[in-house]
């Protein structure tokens, strides 16, 4: 049971009738703020490539017009940065990771996702298959801003955005599921926003 | 192993306000003493709860501010369209309770054994964690070289002021007062930029670790700058707001 915080009245709440999605401790914004743990690699398209391996071993690979012929999709949702901040509706467009995985016909249990600045994040595979993730490159209507992970970056709502990995370069399938950046750093190994799995052992 | 965290979870727990400090006109530290304190590294974080009448919460993230050794603080500056940092720059007391948890983060930290020369750009409240970098460098007698530059609003709007004044053996302070300068201002003026980065930094060759916490444009345009200047992107390590820009 937490203590009341003398004096403390809770403002910031969802706006009427769309309380119920802002998972637990989280509160809402309209902006974008931006975290990253370095200086923002800009990858200019013409070496741009999107590369699915399998246990380090390649097996597919896309330039970045290849992957603009890919049939790409609108996407309309809601994420959750585990510091906290959830934004409603955002508008992305981007390829299903769904696309990606059957032209690269291989399959695994687990994936880590490898970024231009040397970022990665782990995730099942069942995060980022039936519809549930994208590879994104359209934001607002617009292209990605590189701040905001452009030229592509993962798109997987339903996990803390620290999973949406900026500036994705690769999928590796494996067998075993192992810690990326932030998880080593103590951050959650799954990080379901609903069941608040920000760290370790939450 | 790197992150803290990784030590079986982090629980909720419920600290006592010891001491509030007021930097300046709109930013507060908080002295905290909580009953079972791991201890931290300089450039963690940690997680504050507040708790309504309701049982509503409410929970931020605030770079820590002592250093390692130390009690847990927090820096908090008021953010007039927040909900957390008013309360806890305004309303909050020494004797009272504030539940929080960590430390937390493992990457943007610094040990005496990571080396250096370091460079620290701070912006803003930035400032936070990386206050906690020099104060830890001075405590564990180091002799690495640090430059510290500063880049704030008004002089008035600079936190530590005193104490980073007393800094001298190997470390450099200096400041960018971006909005107005005090009469016969001798320091830099303006935003940060590659210019002013280029006269103000180590030289690539020198192989310094920098840390750059601050709001996103001054981040993006320092580490950007120091990019160009040659700096190995992996010895550039950045952080928004360190977690004190929350609302």
């Amino acid at each position: 049971m937490s203590p009341v915080s003398r004096g403390f009245r809770h403002l910031t709440r969802a706006p009427a009738g769309r309380e119920g999605r802002l998972p637990p401790g989280q509160y809402f914004t309209e902006g974008f703020p931006v975290l990253s743990a370095g200086p923002t690699p800009r990858t200019p398209p013409e070496e741009w490539t999107f590369s699915v391996t399998r246990g380090g071993q390649a097996v597919k690979s896309w330039t970045w017009e290849e992957f603009q012929g890919l049939p790409a999709e609108d996407i309309t949702v809601d994420i959750h940065c585990v510091t906290r901040w959830s934004k409603f509706d955002t508008g992305w467009r981007g390829v299903s990771v769904d696309t990606l995985l059957a032209q690269a016909g291989v399959d695994a249990p687990f994936v880590m996702a490898f970024c231009d600045g040397d970022y990665t994040t782990n995730l099942a595979a069942a995060d980022i298959t039936g519809g549930k993730a994208w590879v994104a490159f359209g934001f607002g209507g617009g292209p990605l801003a590189a701040e905001h992970g452009g030229p592509a970056r993962l798109l997987v709502p339903h996990l803390y955005f620290w999973k949406s990995a900026k500036w994705v370069r690769r999928l590796d399938l494996r067998e075993r599921d192992e810690p990326g950046f932030w998880e080593t750093y103590g951050y959650h190994m799954h990080g379901d926003p609903w069941r608040e799995q920000r760290y370790a052992g939450d | 192993m790197a992150g803290t965290a990784l030590r079986g979870g982090l629980t909720w727990q419920t600290a006592t306000v010891t001491a509030i400090t007021r930097e300046t006109g709109s930013v507060v530290t908080i002295a905290l003493d909580p009953p079972d304190w791991p201890g931290h590294r300089a450039g963690q974080h940690l997680d504050v709860r507040l708790t309504d009448e309701d049982g509503y919460t409410a929970e931020r993230e605030y770079s820590i501010a002592s250093a390692p050794g130390e009690p847990p603080a927090i820096t908090v500056e008021r953010l007039e369209d927040g909900e957390v940092s008013p309360y806890l720059s305004g309303e909050l007391r020494a004797g009272d309770e504030l539940e929080l948890r960590g430390p937390v983060g493992g990457y943007f930290v610094w040990e005496p054994a990571d080396g250096g020369p370091l460079l620290l750009l701070a912006g803003g409240s930035g400032i936070v964690p990386l206050r906690s970098i020099l104060r830890y460098r001075q405590q564990a007698g180091s002799d690495v070289p640090a430059r510290l530059l500063y880049s704030a609003r008004t002089w008035d709007d600079v936190i530590y002021r005193d104490e980073l004044a007393g800094y001298h053996d190997g470390i450099e302070v200096s400041y960018t007062l971006t909005r107005a300068q005090p009469p016969g201002w001798a320091g830099h003026t303006g935003r940060i930029d590659q210019a002013l980065l280029a006269g103000v930094a180590w030289p690539a060759a020198a192989g310094a670790l920098a840390y750059i916490c601050g709001p996103t444009s001054f981040v993006e345009t320092a580490a950007a700058a120091l990019v160009s200047l040659g700096y190995p992107a992996a010895r550039v390590k950045t952080e928004r707001f360190g977690g004190t820009g929350g609302h």
